[in-house]
């Protein structure tokens, strides 16, 4: 276990960098969902850049928490991933679907 | 006036405003179901108000917050959902739907 | 100061996404601006020190709020726009709720900031509830009361609802969220059973426990599987009623062997034996809890005589 104050600069710089660059990612997502004209760009904006956003502001964390919280927190990132695929490709078949009837 | 903290102040005036949103979504309406949505940000308005209650003793020596308010608005929580269930079965018999447009059965 | 930021961020976002639910002119935009809402809720919960709402809050408002919505909105057919309200029907109810809320304030602004006597007495009290969580001990112990008609409250609005229920909507399922949700369900029952035995000493309990449990039964539900899990299940029926069952037989025996020594109390466990009094009702009402939600979001039509003539009518009408 290490607190905030314990850590070196190193993983200070480290862990900074990474998460300015998982906002960085949230940003785009959401602009991107914001401006992408169709539901697919749109569905492809979110789940991607938002889910490596998410990895990479957990990496940053990951020099704050103990082991355990670690372990926790990559278990969250895969379940987020897992179920950002399933549904990405759920609401892609039903935008398919939708635009084939039409 | 009190001396609450900045952030419950701050809380307590979203509350309060929620419950103001809910009440206007809920006479304007116009759909049902919107006024449904609103009479659920009105609860959840309530809901908030009775947390920063609770939370106020957080701050001080005594660092738990009430519990039996905590109590209170988790069992508040479980009977809107079952009123909000119950109250959108009664509308989906109000108006059905193009597709489904026979509801009355043969008893009536 | 920088926790003020986050609060003034989430106050604001708070607000901005209520009243667009509420302004919007699209019924189905208002409806997942709603359910946005709800998400962020269990933030404030969660900043607020309230865990134990937090959870309830992440299974319930994320979870089956949308699917109750989106089930109520499918419904509604074909979707128009909401007419504009011409300025005096938006003005005359923005100036009464203006004042109500001037009103509101005002009386807000005079609450004391201390706290009132009640959390002093519950940690005194706590010792001798059988549970070291307070929010647990209040629910199961001090004011149990509230939990024995919230379960009756929660067993009317389902009888309610299957007396209403409309038929369901033709849905099919994808292979791929089926076998997602199918990989999903043992963690989620693990989870509710963690979240249900920590809350003798975290934030947890029944309440959390059935809504998560509910939650993936719901998910399940809607990609075609448990059909065990419908009204006309005599076991589903015993264990919705059993959870308030229970907790009466459970009252009724505490206080016929109070009697025998002293002035019975209704409600009061024994202390020596709190803990697994407590653990019986717990369990039994995160059973019924977890049915109960399941079955008011996925409300299916039983099939009485009535309701089978019903659909024959419509179905002949519809040729």
């Amino acid at each position: 276990m290490s607190s905030a104050d314990e850590l070196s600069l190193l993983s200070t710089i480290i862990s900074s960098l990474l998460l300015g660059i998982g906002l960085l990612f949230f940003v785009a997502g959401s602009v991107g969902m914001l401006r992408f004209p169709d539901s697919f760009s749109r569905l492809h904006a979110v789940t991607k850049a938002d889910s490596l956003g998410l990895g990479a502001v957990i990496a940053g964390l990951m020099f704050y928490s103990s082991w355990w919280q670690n372990l926790l927190m990559l278990a969250i990132w895969l379940l987020v991933l897992a179920s950002g695929a399933v549904s990405c490709q759920l609401l892609a078949r039903f935008c398919k679907a939708k635009q084939d009837q039409a | 006036m009190t001396e609450l903290s900045e952030s419950l102040l701050l809380f307590l005036i979203t509350a309060a405003s929620l419950v103001a949103v809910g009440v206007y979504g809920f006479i304007i309406g116009p759909e049902p179901l919107r006024r449904i949505l609103a009479l659920n940000i009105i609860s959840a308005g309530i809901f908030m108000l009775m947390v920063v209650l609770a939370y106020r003793g957080y701050d001080s020596a005594q660092a738990t917050a009430d519990p039996v308010l905590q109590a209170l608005v988790l069992t508040g929580l479980v009977v809107a959902l079952s009123a909000t269930a119950f109250a959108l079965t009664l509308l989906a018999r109000l108006e059905p739907s193009s597709e489904n447009s026979a509801p009355e059965g043969p008893e009536q | 100061m920088s926790l003020l930021l986050f609060d003034t961020l989430l106050c604001g976002l708070l607000v901005a996404l209520a009243l667009a639910s509420v302004l919007s002119r699209q019924l189905s935009h208002a409806v997942i601006l709603y359910i946005a809402f709800g998400l962020l809720m269990a933030l404030v919960w969660a900043r607020l020190a309230a865990p134990d709402l937090a959870l309830a809050e992440a299974a319930i408002g994320a979870g089956l709020t949308g699917a109750l919505c989106f089930t109520a909105l499918a419904r509604q057919g074909q979707l128009t726009l909401s007419p504009r309200l011409s300025w005096q029907q938006r003005g005359w109810p923005a100036l009464f709720v203006l004042l109500t809320l001037s009103g509101l304030l005002l009386a807000l602004l005079q609450i004391p900031a201390r706290p009132g006597p009640l959390p002093a007495l519950v940690s005194q009290e706590l010792a001798d509830s059988g549970i070291s969580h307070p929010v647990t001990a209040v629910l199961l112990n001090f004011r149990s009361w509230d939990t024995l008609l919230e379960l009756l409250v929660l067993l009317l609005a389902l009888l309610g609802t299957l007396q209403l229920a409309p038929a369901p909507a033709q849905q099919h399922s994808w292979a791929l969220s089926r076998s997602w949700s199918q990989l999903l369900a043992p963690l989620i029952i693990l989870l509710a059973g963690y979240v249900l035995w920590a809350g003798a000493s975290q934030p947890g309990g029944a309440f959390q426990a059935g809504a998560l449990l509910a939650a993936g039964a719901v998910v399940l539900k809607l990609n075609k599987q448990l059909s065990w899990l419908v009204w006309r299940n005599i076991w589903v029926r015993f264990f919705a009623v059993a959870g308030l069952g229970v907790f009466v037989i459970v009252a009724l025996t505490a206080w016929l062997l109070q009697g025998v020594t002293a002035e019975p109390i209704w409600l009061r466990w024994p202390p020596e034996h709190a803990k697994y009094i407590i653990l019986l009702i717990e369990i039994f009402a995160t059973l019924a809890i977890a049915i109960t939600l399941t079955l008011l979001v996925v409300a299916e039509q039983p099939e009485t005589p009535l309701s089978l003539a019903r659909a024959e009518t419509a179905g002949g009408r519809g040729d």
